[in-house]
This record gives structure tokens, sequence and C-alpha cells, in this order.
């Protein structure tokens, strides 16, 4: 890679930093710090990531590394999707079980279809994107879900008082849930390479890679990451579904989210 | 018999709403159950369809405790109509629809007839019904399944003086038909209207019937 960063590089892409910190001066936004602390905090991260993914792909070392890098992300992304929306009841659970389900899938046609070779090298960072992505979503519909009942809690005991079973109850909301967590990924997927350029194209071409090739990467990246939202959404509405009603078919209380 | 509450207990968040309540509603005509907010009126009455269970007791539908019948078949048999009439997304025929997928024009005008609807109502908007027509409507909504017993929830707590009455001869109507209903409401002028028997609530106390056909 003849484009690489040198640390120099590195130190003189922190004027931006100071630049975004100087705005928040200039406005009184008193944002300084944080963006401080954000900026180096990131940057530790992403060294300590790299280190250890250097470990973890390195040529000849074990594909179980990367298989036990992807489960060690799953359970954080759960950890981080509990922690975003914890008026969502059993989220971590759910969560962890809903990207495991996204996993097997998007990662079994990818991986089991040939569309990538199965290395570290390919294995962690799309597990990476397809998580990553996955959480966002995961968050979206799980709280969504969970502020529509309890808002709606009147509509839908009417739907229950009328005989319905649960599940047909839900629907309505189900849905309404699953449209809001998955439109954004449509959206953003329908204007890629109009509006923005994905950072899986744009680091494969800042790499040196040729445009075409990274644009068939990011092809099939921006098609896991559908796959898996729409799968990891399903499955944490349908087990939010099981969680929120009881097997007689009635809808558990569910706090604002200021009581917790 | 239509209910038995057999010592029934519910506690929500620390606090005792029943309390030990022995009562038993009997299948003719109207059971008002009256008492100030807060008194546990509504608690009860959702007891009845088990959309809530008690803490301790049993509830008795004509004989059978509530936990031994199918939940679904149960509100089939026993409709409710609640404080707030929520209509559906759709017209007045999309929401009979919700309660009987299966119902065929004929039905549903004649549902809507039971409740002094016009028919012609059946294309509209349910969200553009007045307050007193969407309390109608969410009565012939649950109609529409043939019920044998209703369950009024301060029904026409936000209607004015001339739906409020056009509801409660309906509602007596429906009693004259054969229909059990049981009528929560803190207006004891209405009570007095329409109640066959009048149990009172207070603080998750029930006191004993009065009335005409006090059991």
């Amino acid at each position: 890679m003849n484009d690489a960063v040198s640390w120099v590089g590195l130190s003189v892409s922190l004027l931006l930093v100071a630049v975004a910190a100087g705005i928040s001066w200039w406005q009184r936004l008193g944002l300084q710090r944080q963006i401080l602390v954000a900026a180096v905090r990131a940057l530790v991260q992403l060294l300590l990531v790299g280190a250890a993914l250097s470990l973890v792909i390195s040529p000849g070392r074990s594909i179980w590394w990367s298989w036990l890098w992807v489960v060690a992300m799953l359970g954080y992304a759960a950890t981080v999707a509990r922690r975003r929306a914890p008026e969502v009841p059993h989220l971590l659970t759910l969560a962890l079980a809903s990207f495991t389900v996204a996993a097997v899938v998007t990662l079994g046609v990818l991986f089991g279809l040939h569309v990538f070779p199965l290395t570290g090298r390919t294995l962690v960072p799309i597990a990476g994107m397809m998580i990553g992505n996955s959480m966002t979503a995961t968050v979206l519909a799980g709280r969504r879900l969970t502020d529509e009942l309890r808002d709606k809690r009147d509509e839908v005991e009417a739907r229950l008082a009328l005989g319905q079973p649960s599940r047909q109850a839900a629907t309505p909301y189900v849905r309404a849930a699953l449209r809001a967590a998955l439109t954004p990924q449509i959206e953003t997927t329908k204007a890629t390479g109009l509006v923005f350029l994905p950072g899986a194209m744009t680091g494969l071409i800042l790499a040196g890679a040729a445009p075409f090739q990274a644009v068939l990467v990011q092809a099939v990246v921006m098609f896991l990451v559908l796959a898996a939202t729409a799968t990891t959404t399903t499955v944490i509405a349908l087990g939010l579904i099981r969680q929120l009603f009881t097997p007689d078919h009635r809808l558990v209380y569910l706090p604002a989210p200021a009581d917790h | 018999m239509a209910f038995e509450f057999d010592r029934i207990t519910v506690r929500r968040a620390g606090r005792l709403v029943l309390d030990e309540v022995t009562a038993w509603i009997p299948a003719a005509g109207i059971t008002v159950i009256s008492g100030p907010s807060g008194a546990g009126k509504t608690t009860l009455l959702r007891l009845c369809n088990r959309l809530e269970v008690p803490d301790e007791g049993t509830v008795r539908y004509r004989g059978q405790p509530l936990d031994e019948l199918d939940p679904l078949v149960l509100r089939h048999r026993v409709g409710m109509v609640f404080q707030r009439s929520v209509p559906f997304p759709g017209s007045v025929a999309d929401n009979l629809a919700v309660a009987h997928p299966d119902a065929h024009a004929g039905e549903m005008s004649a549902a809507l007839a039971r409740v002094a609807l016009d028919p012609g109502l059946l294309a509209q908007e349910a969200r553009t019904l007045s307050g007193g027509e969407l309390q109608r409507m969410s009565l012939a909504r649950t109609l529409v399944t043939e019920p044998e017993t209703l369950l009024l929830d301060e029904p026409t707590s936000a209607l004015d003086a001339q739906p409020k009455q056009v509801f409660e001869n309906t509602a007596r109507e429906l009693a004259a038909q054969g229909i059990t209903i049981v009528w929560v409401t803190h207006d004891s002028a209405q009570a007095g209207r329409v109640a066959d028997r009048i149990y009172q609530l207070r603080d998750g106390h029930m006191t004993r019937a009065t009335g005409k056909a006090a059991p």
C-alpha cells in the first residue's frame, strides 16, 4: 500500500479535531472537552483494536481466533444495545439471539456460497459491519415497538378485548416498528454512490484498490447490511412480543422511560 | 349467576386496589358498580375478561373459574367497551371487521342498528365520528361478536346529556334482549337510572348490593 498514512500524517490530521473544538469554543457550545476526549478515546481504541486485529488475522493464525473475535463483538454489541435502550425488556438476550440469527444467515450466504473466501481478514471486518449496523436497527426497532405498545395500550387492549390473540393484536405495531427501523437503511442504500461514498469503498480506494473492485465489495456489504438489519429487527420484534404479552394474551405493564 | 368474585385481592405497585372482595353478579339485567375514582372499579371489570388477573382469590364466570377458560373464547363471550373509545384505522366497517373478520354487510348493518347508528355510516372513516357515535360504534364493534355479557367501563363519561341518554337507552334495550351488562360508573344519578342493582366500591372494599333486583 503506497498511500499509507504515516504517524506524522495522523498527527497533522489532529488539526481537524482542533477545528471542531475551535468551532465549539467560538460558538460557546461548551463541547471542546467532549470533542477532545472523544477523539483521543477513538484513537486509543482504534490503535488497540488494530494491534489486536494484527494478532488475530495475521497469516498462519487459526481461523478460530477470528470466530472468537466475532463472538466477542456479538456480546459487546448486545450489551451496548441494552445500555442504549434500557426501557426495552430483556433486550440483552433478544439482541444476542437476533445478532446470532443474522450472523448465521448473512455469513452463511457470503462464506457458504463463496462470495468471499473464509479467512480472518474477511470474516472479522464483514461480521463487524454486519453487527454494527444491526445494533442501531435493533435499538430502533426495540424502542419503537415498546413505545408503540405502551403509548397505544388502549388500542391494543381494545383488540385483545375483542378476542384477538396477542400476536395478531400486536401486528400493526410490529409493522410500524419494523418499517421505522428498516427505512433509514433502505434510504441509505438508495442514496449510495449518488449522495455519499460509503466507508468500505472509500477505505479500499484509499488503500489502493481499483475503484471498480471497491464498488463490488461495497455492493456486497450494502446487501449484507440490508439482510442483517431485516433479520435482526424481525427477530427482536417477534421476541419482544413474547416478552410483552403473557401466555394468556394480556399486555404486561410497561413503565414509561422516565420510570427507569 | 354471571360472575362470582371469591375473596379477590389485587395489588398494584404496592397499593391494595381490591381487598378480599367477595360478590356475585346475576346474569339478568344491568349491574352497576359505582364508587369514586380510584376505588378499583375498572380493575374489577378488567378481571372479568382477564385483561388483568387477581393476586389472590378466584373469579368465576357462569360457574367456571376464569383461569380454566380459554381467554380468547372468554373475550368473545364477554365483550368490553372502554371509557375512552379508540377507533382503529379505517372505516366503521373496517373496525367491525377487526372484531368479526367474516361478518358480511348485513350483519354489520344490524350491529349498527342495534346501537341506534345509521347503517349508512359503515363506509365512513371511524376517526371522523362524533364522541357519542364513536362510543356507540365501539359498542357495535363488541356486539358483532355476539357476546352474552357486556362490560361497560364509564362508557358515557365523555358524552353530553343527549348522546348519554341514547347510550343508556341502547344498553337497556340490550339488557332486555337477554345480554348481561356490568356497568362501571362514578355517576350516581346514572347508576340510579340504568341499574337493576348497584354495588358500591370504595377503597377496594365492596358493599352489599342495593336496588330493585339486588341478589
